[in-house]
Parts: C-alpha cells; structure tokens; sequence
C-alpha cells in the first residue's frame, strides 16, 4: 500500500497550518495596533455573556426567521467538525472510516446525523442566497455592500453548499462501493439523505466510483482547510471572533462614556483641586479622541473584524432608517478596512500608519459621525456585542478637542456652556425663576 | 394660605437640615417653557406626598452631558466637577430627577470623577410612590379608559435598561396602554439624543421625530407619555407637523400624575 496519499495529506495540513499561523499572527498584531484597555474584570460574567450571546446566539432571536437558519448552519458546523476529525485520523493513518468498526450502529446513526445537517446547511445557504440576491432584503443589498463584501457572502455561502454535496457524494459512493465488496469499503446500516442519491452512480463502474469517492474525500478535507484560510480574508471571521467579542463585551450600563482621564487631570488643576495625579506633571498625551485606528482601543478593532456585515445595527439606526450618511455597519468596516490598510503595508515595508490616510476624513467622514443621536439601538441590536457608537464618540472627540471641528451650532452650545451653565444662552440667575409662580401658589 | 415649599439645599444647610432627595431639575426643566410646566407638576407631586426635598436652584449647571456627546470632554468635565463640588459640599445622597440625560450623567458618569450619588428618575421616583401607596390617584380623571402610548427616552431604556417602571406609572392610570411596535430595547429614537437638540439635523429623507410621531399616532393612542424634556420637545413638534395638535397631546408622565390627583 502507497504511503503517498498519506504524505500528500500530511503536506496540505502542514502547508494550511503555517498559512493560518501567520493569518493569525497579522490580525492579532492589527487589533493591537489598538490602545490597551484592560477589560479582565468580572470574569463570571463575562463567562455567562459569552456563553449565552456567542454559543447561545440569544441576540439572534430577536430576528426569527435569519435565526432559525443560521442556528441549523452553527449547530451543523459544530457537529459535522466531530466528522472532520475522522477524516483527519484517517488521513494521516491511511485508514478508512476509522471509528466504524468501534461504534458499530451509533456510528451509522451519527453519519445520518451528519447528513440531515448537511441537508439543513444546504436549503440554509440557498435560503440566504435567495434573501440577498432574489429577495434583496434591505439591509443585505445596501451601498456599502457593493463590490468584495457582496461577493464575499455569495462565496461563503457557495462554498458551504458545495462543501456539503462533497460529503453527501462521498456517502453515496462509498455505500456503493461497499455493498459491492470493495476492500476497504465499509458497509453501515443505511444512510438516508445520501441514499437518495445513489441512482446517479449506480451504473458507474468500480474504478470510476472509487476515483469519486476519493475526489469528494479530498475535496471536502482540502475543501475546510482552504475555507479556514478564506476566513480570516473575510467577514466570516465572526465564527471565531464571536466568542473573544462577546467576552471582552462592555458590561457597563451602555450609556455610560468611558472617562478620559488625561483631562481630569488638566480640569483638576484648572480647578485648583489637589488630587495626586494632579501634582505629577501631566503625561504626554498622544492625542485627544480618535483619528485613526490607532487611537481607538484594541476592542474597537476586534469588534471590527468580528463584524459580519448583518447590518441589524443599520436597520435599526434612526438616522439610517431617515436617510442619513450614517450606518453603523460601514463604521465597523470602515474601521476593519483602514486596519487592514495599515496593516498590509506595515508587512510590505510601507509607512503603515504614517501614509497620509486616516480612518477619520479618508473612510469615516464627519458628516456620518455627526448623524448619531447615541441611541444605542446598533450596540442593542448587533447579535456579537460590538459597540459602534464607542468609535463614533472617540471621533467626536478628535473633532471637537483637536480640530475644533464640531458644527457651527455645537460649538455655539459649548458657548453658552462655558458662559452661562447651560446649552442654552440663559442668565444663570434665572435659572430658579421657574419656581416664582408656584411659590406664592396655594397647596392643593 | 398654605403656598408650595421649594426649598433649595442652601437655605435647608443653613437652618441645619439635610433633605432626603435633591431634585436635580435639569437646564431644560429649568429654561423650557414647556417642560418647566414639568417641573412645576413634578414639585406639586413632592409636596403633596410630603417628600423631603431640595433643588439647587442657581447653584445648578448642566450636568454636561451634550458637550460630552458632542466630543467636548474637557467642557464635560469642567461642568461635572463643579457640580460635584457643589453636590457633595451638600452631602447630597440621593438625587431625582425628570431628564434621563442628566440621570445617565449623574449615575454613571460623575463616579469616575468622585460624584457618588443614587440616583433614579422621576418615573422610578412616582412608580415607588404609587407602589407605597402614597400617591393616591382619582383614577376617574381625564385619562381614564383612553388609549395611551408610552415612548421610551433611549438614555433611560436602552442606555439604563429601564423600561417598567414609566409603564407602571401609566398604567396606574386606568389607561389603556397601547405600544408602539417599536418599543422597549427596540425603541426608535426621537433624535434629539447625542446633542442633536442643539443642531439642525444632517442631510437626509426625513426627520427622526416625524418617523417615530407617525409610528406612534398609528397606534391611534389619544395621548403620547413621555419621560424626556427633548423627547417631549421632539414629538410634540411631530404632532404638530402633522397637525395633529388639536387631538393628541404629548405629556411627561408627572404631568399625568398631577392631573390625575387634581393638583
């Protein structure tokens, strides 16, 4: 027996292994090109939302129908990698089927398993095909989806189709092949979907049907292994990132804005209040607010690459829905792809972050930033726990600190702010005359 | 003739008494005319139930919070730490107040910067009240029977999740509440949130206030409860859009209360 289909196999696993290393090593050093933020606290917590929102997928559900379908994706993608396994042993041991002989029925009752969930992957993905290129759903077929992002979900979604049909051929040959005593074949007691199948290859001869069954066996092993590079180019990412996402989620009430605190410092001292960090000399800050990816923190940007372009954050986004620049979603890409910009050509040798370009002016442009009425409806709405508005509100910040570019009549309310107390341009004496009335009034 | 009390914490500190609960009155409960009327309910209410309480007055400022929206950190904490200053010069413990802006602020934001206060809004405040039997409503007043819905301030559902109790004070009412199918953590914004109350809205198909009026006139509600200064603001200028004025009214839920018990 050849020991070279064993030594091809260990070549294309070694071969996938060092790719997706260095995919790795490139996105991690992306995300930290994001400010520390420590957010290790609360542990249990952080446990149970990771549990319930990324395994549980609990915020999926506030949107049946897509739910229903991508549970039956997620659960069969779990279950069917326990069938990946097998082929992996098999593939370095030469062996065939490898767990058949051990788990006798239970194994012809996990391969039908299998199967019903390649069949559910199948009508899934045609399903979601149909959503976004037939039925064109709003938030799938918007502007920023145009180009690589449409055709990257068409591309998932078809490779995942022609994924399952390598394992339903691989089935319906292998069963063949083994009712007609081929050495190494394996007969099970029946498997259903595949059987269905079966007459396209009842005619085939031997020969023929072993070159199949050895093509799909191949196809689907190389067929993952590839898909798991294509991940880390694409939106599809989320299927890892999910589950770090929702752990470093924020467990802060959503309302509340992070302090900075390099300007309580200044306010300390311009206050005349004694703190200890106000007597230290003040730190060299880098920069107020956000400009580029950099100055957002390292969460910002791993809740960009998580980011799987639904949009439920846009088609909830009140200034979206009124036909405003803003859409939550291409913030997060906007992020991502200035991320990725930086990082390619620091590889390349290039100036990286030094090029000229920002992620504020070149990708996010001020008039979407200044859109946002901070409802939190994208950061309710987004199924993996990203934050979009924390990015928006970091840009702000860089606008009105640095640029002192916040619009005309923002910059008038700063006025009567610092003048009078209050946004609006009122004598602060005033302020109590609403009570005059009621104060000579009689009690009832 | 027994006047309305509407002490401030500097006159209680100077005969030596600390009120239970600041009411924090807000910038636009101060200066709004039309959420002064607010304000003044919210007062009649406290008097009324006999609750011991204070305002700052002339001593107040805007907690901060549109200049902190809007990107301006330094203004915000410049406005924050004076009123921390001034709040815990006071001893302040506990605050009320009608804005979910400043109950936001004050809540989540003023710890950081040493203001550690509890903090509730007014809804929370009257579904206490209510619930302890203090507060006894007539039931029979104007209210009664109509269709009324509630729209959720986005700073007081999403941003606190706080999304009961403004239902139960409604509901107290003897009214039948009927819901926008936007509503709760799936609420639309009325678009004033994030300091759009102080600019013009960005270029677009349409104004926020008037999608979210329209979805609320739809459910054929005779009255919109809010429990928000620029919400109230907000939608009212949506009813009037569609010239509506004449039978939908928008109302902030102490309003309601004080009407129903006839003060």
């Amino acid at each position: 027996m050849s020991i070279l289909p064993q030594l091809i196999f260990l070549l294309v696993f070694a071969v996938a292994g060092y790719i997706l290393y260095k995919r790795v090593s490139y996105l991690r050093r992306n995300i930290f090109l994001g400010q520390k933020e420590d957010r290790n606290d609360q542990k249990d917590q952080r446990w149970k939302t990771m549990l319930l929102v990324a395994l549980g997928q609990k915020k999926m559900f506030k949107r049946l129908g897509p739910a229903f379908l991508h549970l039956l994706i997620y659960v069969a993608f779990i279950i069917i990698n326990l069938e990946v396994l097998e082929f992996i042993i098999d593939g370095f041991s030469g062996q065939h089927r490898i767990f058949a002989p051990f788990l006798g029925t239970v194994y012809t009752v996990a391969m039908n398993m299998f199967e019903f969930l390649a069949i559910a992957v199948l009508v899934s993905c045609v399903a979601f095909l149909i959503r976004r290129n037939v039925m064109r759903v709003k938030r799938l077929s918007m502007t920023e989806l145009k180009g690589w992002p449409a055709l990257d979900a068409n591309l998932i979604l078809i490779i995942e189709i022609v994924l399952m049909f390598a394992i339903l051929t691989m089935n319906a040959t292998d069963q063949i092949l083994a009712e007609r005593g081929v050495e190494k074949y394996i007969a099970l007691q029946g498997l259903f979907f595949s059987g269905l199948i079966q007459p396209i290859f009842q005619g085939m001869s031997d020969g023929t049907l072993v070159f199949i069954e050895r093509f799909a066996w191949w196809f689907h092993i190389v067929g993952i292994l590839a898909f798991a590079v294509y991940v880390t180019y694409s939106k599809h990412l989320h299927i890892f990132l999910a589950f770090p996402n929702t752990w470093y989620s924020n467990l802060k009430p959503k309302g509340e804005m992070k302090n900075m605190e390099e300007v309580t410092n200044e306010v300390n001292m311009m206050l005349g209040i004694q703190t200890e960090a106000s007597s230290e000399p003040p730190a060299e800050i880098a920069r107020f607010g956000a400009k580029d990816v950099n100055d957002l923190s390292w969460v910002n940007i791993m809740n960009a690459y998580s980011c799987t372009e639904c949009g439920r954050c846009t088609a909830e986004c009140p200034a979206n829905i009124t036909g405003k620049k803003l859409s939550p979603r291409k913030i997060m890409m906007d992020v991502r792809d200035r991320a990725e910009e930086v990082g390619k050509s620091l590889d390349a040798g290039g100036p990286g972050l030094e090029d000229g370009k920002s992620l504020l002016g070149d990708y996010t442009t001020k008039e979407e930033i200044n859109a946002c009425t901070s409802c939190n409806a994208c950061v309710e709405a987004c199924p993996v726990n990203i934050d979009p508005l924390s990015i928006i509100l970091q840009m702000r910040r860089y606008v009105a600190m640095e640029e002192s570019g916040s619009p005309a009549q923002w910059n008038a309310m700063f006025q009567n702010m610092e003048t009078s107390f209050s946004p609006w341009k009122f004598a602060p004496t005033d302020r109590f005359n609403w009570a005059d009335h009621l104060k000579n009034e009689e009690a009832k | 003739m027994s006047t309305y009390k509407i002490p401030t914490m500097a006159e209680m500190a100077s005969s030596g008494e600390n009120p239970e609960i600041l009411f924090w009155v807000g910038c636009a409960g101060s200066f709004d005319d039309r959420y002064k009327a607010v304000t003044q309910a919210f007062v009649k209410i406290l008097n009324k139930v006999g609750v011991s309480f204070a305002v700052l007055g002339p001593e107040e400022a805007c907690t901060g919070d549109p200049a902190r929206r809007a990107g301006n950190e330094f203004l915000f904490q410049m406005q924050a730490v004076a009123n921390i200053q001034v709040m815990n010069g006071y001893n302040v413990k506990k605050v009320v107040t009608a804005c979910p802006h400043c109950f936001n602020t004050i809540k989540n934001e003023y710890p950081a910067l040493g203001g550690n206060y509890e903090v509730i809004h007014h809804s929370q405040f009257l579904q206490q009240l209510i619930n302890e039997g203090k507060v006894a409503l007539q039931g029979g007043g104007e209210f009664k029977g109509k269709k009324i819905t509630f729209h959720d301030s986005c700073f007081l559902g999403r941003a606190n999740d706080v999304y009961e109790a403004p239902r139960d004070v409604i509901k107290a009412l003897d009214v039948e509440l009927v819901e926008m199918k936007r509503c709760k953590t799936k609420g639309l914004c009325c678009g004033a949130g994030g300091a759009q109350m102080f600019k013009e809205p960005e270029n677009g198909k349409k104004d926020i206030n008037i999608e979210r009026t329209e979805e609320a006139l739809s459910t054929g509600a005779s009255a919109i409860a809010v429990g928000c200064p620029f919400c109230l603001t907000m939608m009212t200028d949506g009813v009037k859009n569609k010239e509506r004025e004449h039978d939908v009214k928008v109302y902030d839920l102490a309003e309601m209360i004080a009407k129903d018990m006839g003060i």
